[in-house]
């Protein structure tokens, strides 16, 4: 194995075995990029460029790629990720009062991070889980149906 | 047997393999590739994607084209809002897809497989990693399927949130590791897809069918649901209806039978104002189109579509402009940039819809919604746009009088997020 040192142990074995799924070349740079989100936290310059050296890539193709998907982050993020939908299931079950819960409480607005940088915002376009609306991812774990009391419970979890 | 997709009962290989799972595979390593092709053609079996082409046809153009090799894919790229069927497939009975993908590798001679499964699915991944591991310790995967001789493997995929990606072509740049834009057409995947080469892209659902055809024969598959149409649907019900949630049921159940008869009617004792039946995507139907079946032809001649069957309900305290306006943002949101009349159009459609809701709507606003999804509709290069553009339109044939009533004196629906107060975007 290469020496890579801008990732960790662990990301490198997972970025080996990834690479035996796909032919050379530009293919595995998506799930390449998976791994570096969550080495790095998020896609900072200096992960793109460790993903570009990897896969042998020119950094722009690996940037082009990296900021045509809503889950690829190009920003610091706080420590937990909100996606919660307002697609229209959830809207009229009352997706938008939670909206303006998280604004009021823990000063969440779209796209951005609390101030104690506890949580990040994202408004998501439907995951799934219409039929026990409303809902939102916490990082990887699904929440359904929230309610203005719930939505604050199921917060009140992730520090 | 009325449920074949979804035995919630049995998600592990134990449990499916005592249900008869595997059991259609097996009958396909014993049949030659064009027979298994001729026997889902005989099936009537349509794409359960969204579009309803015909399965059987789509594989005879892939087995047709001489290169090699051929690809596999399972499209999971679920995104349709309104739509949660693949992914219980994928997290409930994860064998069943599995199965149909090894039979679609037997009938086109496939060696590989991926499984472009959405980034909003994180749950799905482990579930059917795990799946593909007791598969291959059990046979039913890799060097020499079932003692056969037959070579085949899948892969998962992961996207990373972009709804585009469910068209074909846009998935297949994304699963090469480009943006997930669509290519123009033909030539078709079948002939030049994943690395140039014929690769079938099924939905989950579609492939989740063909373990059951392989099993029982076509024959018996063809007593199912609509002649014209057979099988069992998924159709995830949401919205304002008592019992939401997934529920399989013939092709060609109708609609009203969908909502009372088993989502239990409208909640708390209100009445019904509309309804999409296949997703975002889907032109909205009003309460007296409520007896039409739930096929591919019979929604098309309510003007509407089945598209992934997705069924959203909203009561007759909905605002039917804040629905629209949504809808649009997310259309906006996940237009690709690539063409010119979804890019601007999406865009312009949700610009006007929002001062409609916030009441700065203006006189011929309504035309000009209708201008700007006709010069959508047709005009680009995938169906994204003719989604947005045909929502837009059903909305107003249906609830013109609700547009200009907003337009007029503001919004009439009343608090919670039926409110005219508009929460900061």
């Amino acid at each position: 194995m290469e020496n890579f040192p801008a990732f960790s142990p662990g990301a490198l074995a997972r970025l080996e075995e990834i690479k035996k799924k796909y032919p050379p070349g530009r293919a595995a740079l998506m799930p390449a990029l998976h791994v570096a989100q969550e080495d790095f936290g998020w896609l900072k310059p200096e992960a793109l460029k460790a993903v570009a050296e990897y896969l042998e890539l020119p950094e722009m193709t690996v940037r082009s790629t990296a900021t045509f998907y809503s889950m690829y982050r190009h920003k610091k993020t706080g420590r937990n990720v909100i996606r919660l939908c307002t697609n229209v299931s959830c809207l009229v079950l009352g997706a938008r009062t939670l909206k303006g819960i998280l604004e009021g409480l823990y000063g969440l607005a779209p796209g951005n991070t609390s101030p104690d940088n506890r949580f990040s915002l994202e408004i998501a376009d439907c995951i799934g889980a219409c039929g026990s609306g409303p809902a939102m991812l916490v990082n990887d774990d699904l929440h359904t149906g929230l309610d203005a009391k719930k939505v604050i419970e199921v917060l009140e979890n992730y520090k | 047997m009325t449920r074949y997709l979804l035995d919630v009962e049995n998600p592990n290989l134990d449990g499916y393999e005592k249900a008869g799972g595997y059991q259609g595979l097996a009958r396909a390593l014993s049949m030659e590739p064009a027979l298994i092709i001729e026997e889902v053609k005989k099936s009537g079996l349509r794409g359960r994607g969204g579009a309803g082409f015909p399965t059987g046809m789509k594989w005879t153009f892939a087995a047709g084209d001489p290169k090699f090799p051929k690809y596999i894919i399972c499209n999971a790229d679920e995104g349709e809002p309104g739509t949660f069927k693949d992914k219980a497939i994928l997290e409930k009975n994860p064998h069943i897809l599995i199965e149909g993908m090894a039979v679609a590798a037997r009938a086109l001679k496939a060696e590989l497989g991926y499984i472009y499964l959405r980034g909003e699915y994180p749950k799905g991944k482990d579930i059917l990693q795990a799946a593909l591991k007791e598969a291959r310790g059990k046979g039913y995967l890799g060097e020499n399927i079932m003692g056969s001789g037959m070579r085949f493997d899948i892969h998962v995929h992961l996207g990373a949130g972009a709804y585009i990606c469910g068209e074909e072509t846009a998935l297949i740049n994304s699963l090469e590791g480009k943006r997930g834009q669509p290519r123009l057409k033909p030539p078709f995947p079948v002939n030049s897809g994943l690395w140039g080469r014929p690769t079938m892209v099924n939905n989950v659902e579609t492939l989740a069918n063909l373990p059951f055809i392989m099993r029982a024969g076509a024959a018996q598959y063809v007593k199912i649901g609509d002649p014209g149409c057979p099988g069992n649907k998924l159709f995830p019900v949401s919205g304002h209806v008592e019992k939401p949630g997934l529920y399989e049921l013939p092709m060609g159940t109708t609609l009203r039978e969908i909502i009372y008869g088993q989502a239990g009617g409208i909640k708390n004792g209100k009445r019904l104002k509309a309804v999409i039946p296949g997703g975002i995507s889907a032109p909205v139907l009003p309460p007296d189109a409520i007896d039409c079946p739930m096929d591919f032809v019979s929604v098309q001649k309510q003007g509407s579509m089945l598209g992934s069957g997705g069924v959203m309900v909203f009561d007759n305290d909905t605002c039917i402009v804040r629905v629209a306006h949504r809808a649009l943002e997310f259309f906006e949101r996940e237009s690709c940039g690539k063409c010119t009349p979804c890019r601007e159009g999406t865009s312009w459609l949700r610009a006007i819809l929002e001062r409609i809701e916030t009441r700065q709507g203006r006189e011929g606003d309504l035309q000009l919604l209708e201008d700007v999804s006709r010069n959508i509709a047709g005009n680009t290069f995938c169906p994204l746009g003719d989604g947005a553009a045909s929502a837009v339109l059903g909305f107003l044939r249906h609830f013109r009088e609700e547009f200009e009533e907003h337009i007029k004196n503001g919004c009439p629906f009343g608090p919670d997020d039926h409110t005219r107060t508009v929460i900061a975007r």
